[in-house]
């Protein structure tokens, strides 16, 4: 890299300032193609910016602090139907039960295809599972999910009456949205143990560490950055899914506990999120509160965005200290 | 393990008998290498650095035993019926081309060939007198312990490298206080203790290359093995580095049996005391550094070692 002043004071002769290399000479295909790949770039960038600009400037007009500390309640205008209270509290407890139960398995799920994966035949049938899942359409989960918690055995888990199981809880929210999240976590967890040198698993059996003591104490240390990459990624797919809350969670606009259980009848009883919320008041839906939707949908996106920022600076970090391969 | 005090290393003088330097006596001692004004280009052994060979050890034991072992990977045959004898004090350098099977055969001796999925072996290797392939895979490897080309310290402190090893499988006991004492030695022995003193608590991945090798070092050290694998450690670090890595070789060599693979052969000459030529998967010699550097008995090794070939 010589700069201009290097390249005068230096021995080189003085040459004109280097250019890049200009399309000018293209042929007129190359031409047309590299404008169409700008004017599709710029398009898609013009499309999510007028998304958030727009729901940047609807959410501050139609968000008040008061929302965010009352509930919904019925009523016909918009200064009687209340705030978001419940489902923002459910957006963040359905978040955190999802990944709950997502991380653990997903981790698993990732160790074993990467570190054992044996028999190979049954590695490759798990991996084409958890694609299948990332690929599955959420409606289809929901739909599953509530044939599933509709079942008797299963009664424990949302409000039971006269034998008959209602199917939508917290729990069955929960479990079917963790399905989302799953292949995220998998995905990021393996490719974070596959970049660890086989010098390294080495290195630990060489001085008489089981597989197991190495993949505790120096892979998954080693992989800590993608796991948190990919529980932000999951993250972000459950807050953002609307169909699995709509279905499984019940949609009453605020929490209504089942039983007399403190922490628990919550947990199985129905409620909603801030999609399943927006989802209502949209004007196509049931509520028709546009301006509390804005305000609803402008939370949303402060949340995934900032779950974005996270997966970005955790990515960054996780990539300083690296060995050689 | 005691070793408080380094066990003393004679140096001898060089084999044309110019005073033996070392790096700290002479800053320009590494890189004048055979162009020292001598016109020694038609001595043998030709490639003698600035530096001289250490003199023999006082003491071999024979450690392990290696008996006409053959390893084969698939249908290749990688190692094919090699013997030979692994003593403490004396250091062990395998050479010989690319792909001669001399990782394969260091790998052998702690059965980390295992781990390859279609690797089989053959013949039979003893530590002390017993089968390895009767010991279980984790005892034997924590006695005879391996440091790899690229220095590949664990993602934890300094401390807990070392500490890694000396704790049960994946326990995090004994407390830190208990297991100071034989971290610092495993430190102090690999020649690091000094530098990292005030460290102990950081990344290992912070330090620089060498240091993450001694590191390496302190740590397949800390299990207190009786043979030490080296398979090339200097080949990514820089001439200092590999030095003070050499001088640790040599001082180690009394307390542990030292095998060393390098691609390097004046490394082998400087550090060595037998010094086994492999091609093809054949031990075509095994002799002590200086008869096979300065009159090899094989028309191979002789190319071999005169660089005709590798």
């Amino acid at each position: 890299m010589s700069t201009p002043q290097a390249l005068a004071a230096g021995s080189l002769p003085p040459t004109a300032p280097r250019r890049n290399e200009s399309s000018a000479s293209w042929r007129l295909t190359d031409r047309l193609g590299l404008g169409f790949a700008w004017f599709l770039g710029l398009l898609f960038c013009v499309i999510t910016a007028a998304i958030v600009i727009y729901l940047f400037v609807q959410g501050i007009r139609y968000l008040r602090p008061s929302l965010l500390v009352t509930n919904p309640s019925a009523g016909f205008t918009e200064s009687q139907t209340g705030g978001f209270l419940d489902p923002l509290i459910d957006t963040v407890v359905i978040a955190v039960m999802s990944m709950a139960i997502a991380v653990p398995i997903g981790i698993a799920i990732a160790v074993w295809l990467s570190e054992f994966g044996r028999p190979p035949v049954l590695a490759r049938i798990v991996e084409s599972t958890v694609e299948m899942l990332a690929g599955t359409p959420s409606i289809l989960l929901a739909l599953f999910g509530t044939l599933l918690f509709e079942a008797p055995w299963l009664g424990f888990l949302s409000r039971t009456s006269g034998g008959v199981v209602f199917g939508r809880s917290f729990f069955a929210a929960a479990a079917m949205l963790s399905l989302l999240a799953l292949p995220l976590v998998v995905s990021s967890v393996r490719e974070g143990l596959q970049a660890i040198p086989s010098h390294v698993r080495e290195a630990s059996y060489a001085v008489g560490k089981t597989k197991t003591a190495t993949t505790r104490r120096v892979l998954l240390p080693a992989a800590r950055p993608s796991v948190l990459t990919g529980t932000m990624l999951g993250l972000g797919r459950v807050i953002g899914d609307t169909a699995i809350v709509v279905l499984l969670l019940g949609n009453t606009l605020t929490n209504d506990p089942s039983g007399s259980a403190p922490i628990l009848s919550a947990l199985r009883g129905t409620g909603s999120t801030l999609t399943s919320y927006v989802f209502y008041n949209a004007p196509t839906g049931d509520g028709d509160q546009p301006g509390k939707a804005y305000a609803a949908a402008f939370v949303l996106l402060l949340m995934v965005l900032a779950l974005n920022v996270g997966v970005d600076i955790v990515g960054r970090r996780g990539t300083a200290l690296r060995w050689n391969s | 393990m005691e070793f408080l005090t380094p066990p003393p290393v004679r140096r001898l003088t060089g084999p044309e008998g110019e005073p033996q330097r070392r790096a700290g006596s002479d800053p320009g001692g590494r890189s004048n290498g055979n162009g020292n004004g001598n016109g020694n280009g038609s001595r043998s052994p030709v490639f003698v650095g600035g530096r001289a060979r250490v003199a023999p050890a006082t003491i071999a034991i024979d450690r392990m035993q290696v008996e006409d072992v053959s390893v084969d990977y698939g249908r290749k045959r990688a190692v094919s019926g090699v013997s030979l004898p692994i003593r403490q004090g004396e250091v062990l350098a395998l050479i010989g081309p690319s792909g001669c099977g001399k990782t394969t055969l260091l790998r052998s001796l702690n059965r980390l060939t295992e781990l390859t999925r279609t690797a089989s072996s053959q013949g039979r290797i003893t530590l002390d007198g017993v089968d390895i392939a009767t010991i279980e895979p984790t005892a034997l490897r924590r006695r005879v312990t391996m440091v790899f080309q690229q220095p590949n310290p664990f993602p934890m402190s300094v401390f807990d490298n070392v500490a890694y090893v000396l704790r049960e499988q994946a326990s995090r006991r004994p407390k830190k206080r208990a297991l100071e004492g034989a971290v610092h030695e495993a430190l102090s022995r690999a020649g690091l203790l000094d530098e990292v003193r005030d460290d102990l608590d950081h990344p290992a991945l912070r330090l620089s290359g060498g240091q993450q090798q001694r590191l390496c070092i302190a740590r397949a050290l800390a299990a207190n093995p009786e043979v030490l694998l080296l398979d090339e450690p200097c080949s990514a670090l820089d001439p200092q580095s590999t030095q003070v890595i050499e001088d640790l070789i040599v001082k180690l060599r009394e307390d542990v049996a030292v095998v060393i693979v390098t691609h390097n052969l004046q490394q082998a000459f400087r550090v060595a005391d037998y010094v086994a030529f492999m091609y093809l998967g054949e031990l075509v010699e095994y002799a002590s550094a200086t008869q096979l550097f300065s009159a090899p008995g094989e028309q191979r090794t002789r190319d071999y070692v005169s660089g005709a070939f590798g």
